[in-house]
């Protein structure tokens, strides 16, 4: 079937069987393979993109379920106000170590930024609870996460416990 | 840089002041740097390939730019950042015009391995000579032109200036003439001392990750090629069993598939060997079409007598096994039985460990392409890139020197990919279907085909004297084996602490049979015997009467340079330094406010715990509390690691102590294999529950700098925290954890 799709700002148009996770449209066909395969079950986030502004597991969202909903890939994400204050503060506090997560958590991380600017730690682990970095940089994600919002970085919260 | 210091503890780097054992140990220690095998080629140097190469890690362009080679696979440690930053130190290149390109597999590198920590340990020295070397042919080369004296030349930033006149001229103008002088000897290079230092120490931001958050394709699932076709391999699920019939005609029929098709092991234990097993490769255009067609596999597979490979049956044979003599003595020192026996208090407890799978996040993958003279190309996040190729020309028969192997960005390694069995996989299918295949595995592939952490079971029995110091230690370690060989990972070393500090000491050994793949994983060993030992040792303390700290501090005794054990991996092993155990112990101690501890509120414990591994020192201290339904709840940890005199990347080097660290606590908390008459329950994350970021607590890593060469840090952060968090659970419960992963119900208050 052919499907066509409004991709980082861009109409693509692709021949794929309906039930095709958006996943491998994207990587396979469109060859835009910054959005990562980890389980294919929505467990681990390596595949977030935003559908409509909306953070969306690729790896279980059907191309026919995407519609005419915008979709934005980690290419593409860089021209997203936050997803560039993201990025900045993903560099500049080195975040990642293998790297494969990082988009998904990128992304995920924007989404967060773009609906709730000033967030605290308990809207962090909510909004990144579905992103797992087996590499477990975890506490520089939370401070790339607060860098970008403008917030201290330090880990303050066991001062609360 | 503020933010970083107050959330990483930056400012906390302590200094250990010189005494003099450390004088001893940089004696002795110091010829680590000495012996350390030079990068092969790197002797030789001569003029080489392109114009501006300066030898085969260095070429400058004529507009300045320098390009680094870093040899390497890059799996997450930051080694493709860290071993061109040793270059570029010694070369007095400004690092913003250095870009780094990845190595192929290629023998003028030595080796070209991610594993054992050993990155740093055994680059330290031959990548600053690389660079030193560099730079002493940029000066020489500007004396030629210049027709001065070399020692009027001085480098910086990229430039050679002629002090007398002040004259200039920048590595780009230099470059081409000096790749045309000889190379000088890398042994006789000088070198800079830290003063000198304008790179190393810096904290550098990782030389890929502009191009990972641009969705560049650089991991090895990324490549692409033309005329790619994409792969699928189903393997039994029972591991050794043999394919008796697959329904090879109705896959070739799905949508569009290319070929399926049956490949055979390579040997009878290919299973256990990590190489080539029984399949069924499926070829499509895409791969989701490869993946559709796998749900319509029909196979019937020889399980084989599996039917004991299960947890549940290892359990009761390591109770069995328990009751009897151990099969082996590992090790004996004095007269255990008689120091038990005279012991003013003995202490006795069970410990076990589950099966661990990897699980990177990159599932297992590899890219091949047959080329029509025979030659192979393979493109793998490996690990451990030479045993693969090796691999792969003794299972298809190809003669080795046409195999070329890239090296892409590996999406974590952790020990997984030091085994080689997807390249050969891929290599096969490409080589039986004749055309470029990428190999990819589903997760459920990945869970249910690795080569796991073995689990272990330990009967431990202590003796303590009146004043509660440990006079005697026995372990009877239940582990597993093939035909009465210990399996890969499996083993229990022969100089574990406490060996060595105790007078009377017995490590037994009992085997039980296993047909499941093992392999290292990160900090092989150190990551299950930390927790059993360390635990115990807690143990010990309490029914000693003795504070752990102070326990382990007249344990280790006072500051000294044990005799250094013999050569590995052909380098000199750094001796073995209490002075470096009490130096961390203290550091921690210092940092948590152990000594306080018994103002912690109720409810709330503190752990400790010392592992040595890999050559780094490192102590950690675990805050935690248990809620009503006993999940445990962890609200800090402080760590002191000495790695050496020198932290080559700051920003790498507290990632992975802390990625360690976190690595460590998932494990203690979630992870478990089960094993079920031969095959693996677990499929995917679901099931396999890796750490999550509400669960990862705030952390402080603080490095004690001793006058030792640098160390690695991929692995020593990692054993320590199983056990710190253990035993401040105890603390905080009065309830023992003695079997991983954590079981909340047994920490419940209502448990008994």
């Amino acid at each position: 079937m052919q499907f066509s799709i409004l991709i980082n700002g861009e109409r693509r148009s692709v021949e794929a069987d309906p039930d095709t996770p958006l996943l491998w449209v994207l990587r396979d066909d469109l060859h835009l393979s910054g959005t990562k395969y980890g389980c294919g079950i929505a467990q681990c986030g390596a595949c977030t993109v935003h559908l409509d502004g909306v953070p969306a597991r690729a790896c279980v969202t059907p191309i026919s379920a995407v519609g005419s909903a915008p979709v934005v890939t980690i290419e593409g994400i860089g021209t997203h106000e936050w997803g560039r204050k993201v990025k900045a503060a993903w560099l500049e506090l080195d975040v990642m170590q293998c790297g494969y997560c990082q988009a998904g958590q990128v992304m995920s991380a924007t989404a967060l930024l773009a609906k709730n600017p000033r967030p605290t730690d308990a809207d962090i682990d909510q909004a990144m609870h579905g992103n797992i970095c087996r590499c477990c940089t975890y506490t520089r994600i939370r401070a790339a996460i607060k860098h970008a919002a403008g917030l201290p970085t330090a880990d303050t919260r066991e001062k609360r416990s | 840089m503020n933010d970083r210091e107050d959330h990483e503890g930056v400012s906390g780097i302590a200094g250990l002041s010189r005494r003099e054992f450390l004088t001893v140990a940089l004696t002795a220690g110091g010829g680590l740097l000495l012996t350390l095998n030079v990068p092969s080629a790197a002797g030789a140097v001569a003029p080489y390939q392109a114009a501006g190469t300066l030898n085969p890690y260095i070429r400058i362009d004529p507009d300045g730019t320098i390009t680094l080679v870093a040899k390497n696979p890059e799996i997450g440690q930051g080694m493709k950042t860290t071993l061109p930053m040793l270059i570029a130190d010694e070369l007095d290149a400004d690092w913003s015009d250095v870009r780094v390109e990845q190595a192929m597999l290629d023998p003028i590198y030595g080796p070209q391995f991610a594993g054992g920590s050993l990155g740093t340990p055994l680059n330290w020295i031959p990548m600053q000579r690389v660079g030193a070397a560099g730079r002493q042919m940029l000066l020489t080369a500007a004396a030629h032109i210049w027709n001065v004296p070399l020692d009027e030349c001085a480098a910086q930033h990229g430039t050679v200036r002629h002090r007398p006149s002040g004259r200039t001229l920048g590595y780009g103008a230099l470059a081409s003439r000096a790749a045309t002088l000889p190379a000088p000897d890398l042994n006789t290079v000088r070198l800079k001392t830290p003063a000198e230092y304008t790179i190393i120490g810096r904290f550098t931001g990782g030389v890929d990750s502009p191009r990972v958050l641009a969705g560049e394709p650089l991991f090895g699932i990324d490549m692409r090629l033309p005329d790619l076709s994409y792969a699928v391999y189903a393997k039994a699920p029972v591991f050794g069993a043999r394919l008796v019939r697959a329904n090879i005609e109705e896959l070739k029929a799905q949508p569009g598939v290319r070929d399926a098709f049956v490949l055979r092991a390579s040997q009878p234990d290919a299973a256990v060997r990590m190489g080539l097993v029984d399949g069924v490769a499926i070829i499509a255009d895409k791969w989701w079409d490869a993946q559709k067609a796998l749900r319509k596999l029909r196979a019937e597979w020889d399980p084989r007598a599996a039917s004991n490979q299960s947890t549940h049956a290892f359990a009761l044979e390591a109770d069995r096994l328990a009751q009897k003599t151990p099969q082996t003595v590992l090790r004996r020192d004095g007269d255990v039985e008689t120091a038990l026996a005279q012991a003013h208090k003995t202490v006795s407890a069970a410990y076990a460990y589950p099966f661990l799978a990897h699980a990177t996040l990159e599932p297992q993958n590899c890219t091949a392409r047959l080329g029509h003279d025979g030659s192979l190309e393979i493109w793998a996040p490996t690990q451990n890139p030479a045993p693969g190729a090796k691999l792969v020309a003794e299972t298809l028969r190809i003669d080795p020197g046409k195999i070329r192997v890239h090296m892409t960005r590996v999406g974590g390694g952790f020990g997984r990919r030091l085994n080689n069995d997807y390249m050969v996989e891929a290599a096969a299918i490409a080589q039986h279907a004749r055309r470029p295949v990428k190999l990819l595995w589903n997760r459920e592939q990945d869970i249910q085909h690795d080569s796991y952490r073995p689990g272990g079971f330990h009967h431990f029995t202590a003796g303590l004297d009146a004043e509660g110091r440990l006079t005697a230690f026995r372990d009877h370690f239940i582990t597993f084996g093939q035909n009465g060989r210990v399996a890969s990972s499996a083993d229990l070393p022969r100089d574990h602490f406490p060996a060595g500090f105790v007078p009377a000491l017995q490590y037994g050994q009992s085997l039980i049979e296993l047909a499941v793949p093992t392999g290292p994983m990160r900090n092989p060993g150190g990551n299950a015997l930390a927790f059993a030992f360390e635990s115990f040792l807690d143990e010990v303390a309490h029914a000693g009467g003795r504070d752990p700290l102070a326990l382990r501090l007249a344990l280790y005794g006072p500051a000294r340079v044990l005799p250094a054990p013999p050569p590995r991996y052909g380098l000199r092993i750094p001796p073995f330094d209490t002075g470096r155990v009490r130096g961390v112990l203290e550091e921690v101690a210092r940092r948590s406010g152990w000594a306080h501890r018994d103002r912690l509120p109720s409810g709330t414990g503190m752990g400790l715990a010392f592992y040595y591994s890999h050559f780094g020192y490192v102590a950690e201290v675990v805050q935690a509390s248990v809620d009503a339904d006993g999940v445990p709840h962890v609200h800090k940890i402080w760590a002191a690691v000495d790695i050496g005199s020198q932290i080559i990347n700051p920003a790498g080097a507290y990632n992975q102590a802390q990625g360690a660290i976190l690595d460590g606590l998932g494990q203690a908390l979630h992870l478990l294999v089960t094993l079920d008459e031969g095959r693996v329950l677990q499929k995917n994350f679901d099931t396999y529950r890796l750490l999550r970021i509400g669960e990862a607590p705030p952390l402080e890593v603080h490095f004690v700098r001793s006058d030792n060469p640098p160390t690695g840090l991929g692995e020593p952060a990692l054993p320590p925290a199983l056990p710190a968090l253990c035993n401040a659970l105890f603390a905080a419960t009065g309830k023992r954890i003695r079997a991983l992963p954590i079981d909340p119900k047994h920490l419940r208050s209502t448990a008994a």
